[in-house]
């Protein structure tokens, strides 16, 4: 580049000679110097504002154009997902301890109508109600030639209907996917499933939401896409529970009672093994909720959790524990039972008016005495009585995997009087439900240890908090095998496997008040077995039963729990897997009798 | 000099152009198989899950206790009881015969669509 020279001679000498000031052309090219420099500059700044302009057009102009495809197009799933095929049931299945299926999805369709697509609305009405003879076909026709756009025909609907709903072919009949719930079992353990039903409703899919039971206790873990293909595995036992309602069943027919309980725990893990209420319902098309009369008169009633009777004499045990714990008694210790007896104004009686006179511990609990339970629990005291009871459950609901669990809250005296001490020793003045008594009987046979009851399949025992000495447990469970060898349940001994057990027998309550029945009670057995290192406790429970074999009808749980309770052992340890105790047999007398006479 | 590497980078562009859209018409390639299968191992496990209710339907305790009361001049089925254990060494050996069950024969019992042949 050539520069300028600010002083060119040039100029500057004519200048000189003219005697004008050189210095003035100098000015002058600076001037002009600088004006140039500045024109540059600013040529420069222009380019690059355009250039940025430009730049932040075009970013600004993609971005634009990127959501407004966006928005433009249909959504898409991700084509390529690792998980994708993981998805399709929309509730996990429920199986019990061995795999086997108790609820699982089934698809099938639902029949909605577009009244205003169909052709002949006549003729299809007609053909609805053959092929559904629970619909009116006056109420189909209204509804197919009113004003209506939409209607659900049927909720469900199987294959062979749905084919038959295609033959009629009529445009404006249309099926939606469905997943059902499906109990494949049916009326077994109808209870602890309790049933699912549809939520919110579209055409194309409809949320399967759990009514009760477990369905409902567990809904959120069922739905939950990231847990639905690991099915839910449950502590029972299906052949087991199968025969415990058989023959409760046959005991409740036999019996004439009007409804019965039965509980299998396990008395380390706390496992439910089976829990069985009678009358059942099928959980495939649970009944609706009765509308008048008592909640307990319903198949939905679960006797068993829900049901808090006065348990009777099955409570001994635990004022005898309770008292041999605290070192006031033990099981040789002479106690008074001889009338009078008072109490707060009140006699405590016996049963049948019987006189026991001066008996051991172990036989009050053999024979079952109420003056000698009661002057025990006088020796424990009232505060003494409540607080063991708290440690064993006894004041609030079981905390259960049920719904209806928090429903069986016991029912306690608001004043615990020297009275209640005495009746809620030997079982009267305190409801409870079957499940309360499981779980109290399970910390006897399990060596002191109060474990919650579960309907979840466990790893291993459950450590529960101590409630009472190893000792105190197993010389409980001494007195227990002797009720059924020699005293009240001597129907509970069951050929092969050592039962240990209480039987008790309560006068049901008035439902207005006002006293009791003189010839309705509930009679329940809580046993364990086998006796000698119980694994298993069983609680069989009858509402209103009556045996009429002999001459007097006898209602006393002797007569009616125990011999339900010993042929469900019977039937129910081999399952179980229990080792019977069997004698010593002749070589010869086993063989393989069945394949010699299948040939 | 400078031409041979405008060629050079040429080709290098249209190497590149052809490597890159080769491998993304393999991608969608295996996506679409991997789409196709996906839809297998679903009706494969619809299927499953129909034929596990219906096996569980089939061997509900209620029924089995009825083919059970109806086979019983046949099978002679009771329930198990105490009595029926014994010891290990009071059992005599098993004859020797083939107890394998012919399955030849056996007849479909789903409705579902049966599943093409994986490829």
């Amino acid at each position: 580049m050539i520069r300028t020279p600010l002083r060119p001679l040039a100029r500057i000498l004519p200048a000189r000679a003219k005697g004008e000031n050189p210095d003035a052309i100098e000015r002058e090219n600076i001037r002009l110097r600088h004006e140039a420099m500045r024109d540059k500059a600013r040529r420069r700044a222009e380019g690059r504002l355009l250039v940025l302009g430009a730049t932040f057009f075009v970013a600004f102009g993609v971005i634009g154009l990127r959501m407004g495809v966006l928005a433009q197009t249909e959504p898409a799933e991700p084509r390529t997902s690792a998980a994708g095929a993981g998805i399709l049931a929309q509730r996990a299945d429920i199986v019990d301890r061995s795999g086997r299926i108790l609820a699982t999805n089934f698809d099938t369709h639902s029949l909605y109508a577009q009244p205003q697509q169909m052709i002949e609305p006549e003729k299809t009405a007609r053909a609805l109600v053959q092929i559904f003879p629970d619909l009116k076909e006056e109420r189909l026709l209204k509804d197919f030639s009113g004003k209506r756009k939409f209607l659900w025909v049927k909720k469900k609907i199987s294959p062979e209907q749905m084919q038959a709903v295609h033959d009629i072919g009529e445009p404006g009949l249309l099926f939606g996917p469905r997943e059902m719930r499906l109990y494949p079992n049916g009326t077994l353990a109808a209870h602890v499933l309790g049933g699912a039903g549809f939520g919110r409703e579209g055409v194309h899919a409809a949320e399967v939401i759990g009514v009760a039971g477990i369905e409902k206790y567990y809904d959120e873990r069922l739905r939950d896409p990231a847990q639905n293909h690991e099915p839910l595995t449950l502590s029972l036992d299906l052949p087991v529970q199968a025969a415990i309602e058989r023959v409760l069943a046959g005991g409740m027919s036999i019996m004439n009672a009007k409804g019965a309980a039965a509980i299998l725990m396990d008395v380390q893990t706390g496992e439910v093994i089976s829990i069985a209420s009678l009358p059942d319902f099928d959980p495939n098309d649970r009944p609706r909720p009765l509308v008048q009369g008592k909640a307990a008169d319903s198949p939905l009633f679960n006797r068993a959790v829900q049901g808090v009777y006065e348990l009777g004499s099955t409570f001994k045990i635990f004022t005898t524990a309770q008292a041999m714990e605290l070192g006031l008694v033990s099981p040789s210790t002479i106690i008074d039972a001889t009338p009078p007896f008072r109490v707060g104004g009140h006699s405590i009686g016996e049963f049948n008016r019987k006189n026991y006179g001066k008996i051991s511990v172990s036989d009050v609990i053999i024979h079952s005495s109420n003056r000698g339970t009661g002057r025990i629990a006088l020796q424990i005291g009232p505060e003494r009585q409540q607080d063991f009871l708290k440690s064993l459950g006894f004041f609030k609901p079981v905390d259960f995997e049920m719904i209806e669990a928090s429903g069986g809250q016991p029912l306690i005296p608001k004043r615990w009087t020297d009275l209640s001490t005495v009746t809620i020793s030997y079982g009267h003045g305190l409801s409870s439900s079957p499940l309360h008594l499981a779980a109290g009987y399970a910390a006897i046979a399990n060596g002191g240890r109060y474990v919650k009851p579960t309907l979840l399949k466990q790893d291993g025992p459950q450590a529960g908090v101590r409630v009472m000495s190893a000792a105190v447990a197993a010389e409980s469970r001494k007195m227990l095998r002797a009720v059924v060898v020699s005293g009240t349940a001597s129907m509970g001994e069951v050929p092969g496997y050592a039962v240990g057990g209480k039987t008790g027998t309560a006068d049901k309550p008035k439902e207005n008040g006002g006293g009791y029945y003189d010839d309705k009670v509930i009679a329940t057995f809580a046993s364990m077995f086998p006796a000698d290192d119980p694994k298993y406790v069983l609680i069989v429970t009858l509402d209103e039963p009556v045996e009429t074999s002999g001459v007097k009808p006898r209602r006393t749980a002797g007569w009616t729990a125990v011999p339900v309770a010993s042929e469900i052992v019977a039937r129910v340890a081999p399952l179980l897997g229990l080792r019977p105790e069997i004698e010593q047999t002749p070589l010869a007398a086993i063989t393989l009798t069945s394949m010699a006479d299948g040939d | 000099m400078r031409s041979f590497f405008y060629v050079m980078s040429a080709l290098a562009v249209i190497g590149l152009a052809y490597w890159a859209y080769h491998e993304n018409y393999r991608t969608q390639a295996a996506i679409s198989h991997a789409e196709r299968l996906e839809g297998q191992i679903a009706t494969a496990r619809q299927r499953l899950r129909v034929l596990n209710a219906e096996w569980a339907y089939l061997n509900r305790p209620a029924r089995l206790r009825e083919l059970a009361d109806i086979n019983f001049d046949r099978l002679g089925l009771m329930p198990l009881e105490a009595q029926q254990f014994g010891r290990i060494d009071d059992v005599e050996y098993p004859p020797e015969t083939d107890l394998r069950i012919d399955f030849s024969g056996s007849v479909e019992i789903s409705n579902q669509p049966k599943l093409e042949a994986a490829e």
